[in-house]
């Protein structure tokens, strides 16, 4: 089955991408699968300069999911093109930047920063950092903030696709999708972690220094395709689904809702081999539940009238 | 370079270590044909069994204790969830396991080099006194808490002079403190290597002491980790610098004077 997918001038050999944070620039996984079996790589979340990140425990396993509090530990940007993307296979596989800063203009700087170089696909942009200047609260959280984030962002990026990365720690997923439409986001993908908590009776402590972390994996995804499907009824650019992805059968659900393509995060620490072969289970799949095409089943959920 | 690959493996046996058949959940689990190059003493593979599902969903990592083409062995001590089940395997059954991964114990075959363990950290020694070229120079104190018996360490003292205390109340503690710190001098004197692998306060004990007495000192931590591989971030220490490093993939073994514990 043909599992080409091409939104908003990004194109995609299957619709199976690996998720910012859990595939670190992808190098790391080279040595279990081809990465030109990929659909695409979304790299480890970049910020201007490098970032120590959060201090220590900054994971912890829980009943099918994780929490994280890595804090956008990196590199930073410079590195990133010079040291990773010229290894990448960028030619053959849908090289994403995913972008962390903490206010609008840091964000444009970043994305100036990546629209020259060729080998970068996309630019997702990532909007939970709180923002400092406006009290503390995410961006992620304030549609206004949201669409001016976008703004600043599709401003400086040239050419490059501009998929936006939604938070489930909202009211209204709808609002936030609409806001980032609105500033010019050529696509949407959802959800990041949602906000989440583990504590230790025995020694009374959080089982996470920076206390508060983001819960990711397979108990996520009814919120996520909950989102997606919101999200893709709130506007009409494509949506991108991401949360607890971990078989061919979670991600036809996403498509089911409507999503263009998915993204694997937390699924890949299951074994790193795990996306690799996704792709063509989920064509498999497509076939054995007689599906005619991706695009006719993509979308086709049947809701109560 | 050894392959890296993620296989599905099957288990041969699961054995409980020592005489004791009542071990204190110690065992041995062996695995099918890792398919590897080789490995190193100090690397180690992470393994997640199938039947696991999606219940829990990151595998568990354990040094490579023994192994050649056919098979892999590996010392495992119930803790938790996890090994628990680890330990309810049975031959035959699969598991998912990628590795070697990591670094290595340093080897100077010519160099007196002690071995420290504390419990379950005796584990990558046994592969350590294995593959030593000359084991006569090798020495192992082994610091546990659960009966001897539970403990590969007869495997180990009929190759290397060893050296075993008990801890079984608070008093033990100092002695065996107390020991760690004239073997580290007396290595220290001699221009010896030493090697440790323990709990986290145990190591804290051997780098306190190395840097005490000027010993070349190595550190195996066991820090929490999801992928092994380098990816998530999540198994970090800070190295001399001050930075964060993987202990998945610039360890898990460091020099003690490199590291923060
Ligand atoms: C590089 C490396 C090599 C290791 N080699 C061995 C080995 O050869 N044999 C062996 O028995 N164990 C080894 N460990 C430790 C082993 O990985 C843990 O005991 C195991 O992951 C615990 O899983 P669980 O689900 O049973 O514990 P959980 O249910 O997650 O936790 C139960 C208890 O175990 C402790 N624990 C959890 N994870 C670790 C950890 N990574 N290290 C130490 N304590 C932990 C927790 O603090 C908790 O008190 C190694 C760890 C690392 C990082
Ligand atoms: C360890 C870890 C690190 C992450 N780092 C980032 C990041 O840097 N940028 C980002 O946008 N999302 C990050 N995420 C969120 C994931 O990309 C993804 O949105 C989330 O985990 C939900 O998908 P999953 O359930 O498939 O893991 C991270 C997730 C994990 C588990
Ligand atoms: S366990 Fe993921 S980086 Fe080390």
């Amino acid at each position: 089955m043909d599992m080409q997918v091409n939104f908003g001038g990004l194109f995609l050999k299957n619709p199976v991408m690996t998720a910012s944070g859990t595939f670190g620039f992808g190098l790391e996984f080279a040595p279990y699968g081809d990465l030109k079996r990929l659909g695409g790589i979304v790299a480890k979340g970049l910020s201007l300069k490098p970032r120590e990140g959060n201090p220590m425990p900054r994971i912890a396993e829980t009943p099918c999911g994780m929490l994280n509090a890595i804090g956008i530990q990196n590199p930073g940007v410079e590195h990133f093109v010079t040291k990773a993307l010229p290894a990448l296979p960028w030619k053959d596989v849908a090289v994403v930047a995913n972008l962390y800063a903490c206010d609008a203009e840091e964000f444009g700087e970043l994305a100036g920063v990546l629209a020259g170089e060729e080998g970068v696909a996309a630019l997702e942009v990532n909007v939970s950092c709180p923002n400092v200047k406006e009290g503390g609260i995410a961006f992620g959280q304030d549609p206004a903030q949201i669409g001016r984030v976008t703004e600043a962002v599709k401003k400086r990026a040239g050419n490059k696709h501009v998929m936006v990365k939604l938070s489930p720690n909202v009211t209204d997923i709808a609002v936030c999708a609409r806001a980032a439409a609105e500033g010019g986001a050529d696509s949407l993908s959802l959800i990041n972690t949602l906000s989440g908590m583990a504590v230790d009776i025995r020694n009374r402590k959080p089982r996470i220094a920076n206390v508060i972390a983001g819960l990711s994996g397979p108990a996520i995804k009814p919120v996520a395709l909950r989102c997606v499907h919101q999200a893709v009824r709130a506007v009409d650019i494509p949506v991108v689904g991401i949360g607890g992805i971990a078989s061919a059968e979670d991600a036809l659900e996403f498509l089911l809702v409507g999503a263009q393509a998915v993204q694997v995060g937390t699924a890949n620490f299951l074994r790193p081999d795990f996306a690799f072969g996704l792709a063509d289970e989920m064509a498999a799949l497509l076939e054995t539940i007689g599906a005619a095409s991706l695009d006719e089943f993509r979308g086709s959920l049947q809701l109560p009238l | 370079m050894s392959l890296r690959n993620c296989r599905n493996v099957k288990v041969l046996e699961v054995s409980p270590v020592g005489q004791s058949k009542t071990a204190g959940g110690f065992f041995e689990l062996r695995l099918e044909n890792p398919d590897w190059d080789g490995w190193k003493p100090g690397q180690f593979v992470m393994i997640r069994p199938a039947s696991w599902e999606l219940d829990m969903l990151w595998a568990r990592p354990f040094s490579i204790s023994s192994g050649d083409k056919a098979s892999v062995s590996l010392l495992i001590q119930a803790v938790g969830r996890g090994t628990r089940r680890i330990a309810e395997l049975r031959p035959g059954d699969t598991v998912a396991m990628w590795g070697p991964l990591g670094n290595s114990f340093a080897v100077e075959p010519d160099t007196p080099t002690l071995l420290l363990a504390g419990g379950i950290g005796i584990a990558p020694f046994r592969g350590y006194v294995e593959q030593h070229p000359h084991p006569e120079n090798l020495a192992l104190f082994l610091a546990h808490r659960l009966p001897l018996d539970c403990y590969p360490y007869e495997l180990l003292s009929k190759t290397v002079s060893s050296r075993c205390m008990l801890e079984a109340k608070p008093s033990d503690l100092n002695c065996i403190i107390d020991t760690m710190r004239e073997l580290i001098r007396e290595y220290a004197d001699k221009g010896g290597l030493v090697l440790s692998c323990g709990p986290t306060p145990f190591m804290r004990t051997v780098q306190r002491f190395a840097a005490e007495f000027g010993a070349r000192a190595q550190v195996s931590l066991e820090n929490r980790m999801a992928c092994g591989v380098g990816a998530c971030l999540g198994c970090v220490t800070k190295d001399g610098e001050g930075h964060h490093v993987q202990v998945c993939t610039r360890g898990p073994v460091f020099w003690a004077d490199k590291v923060e514990l």
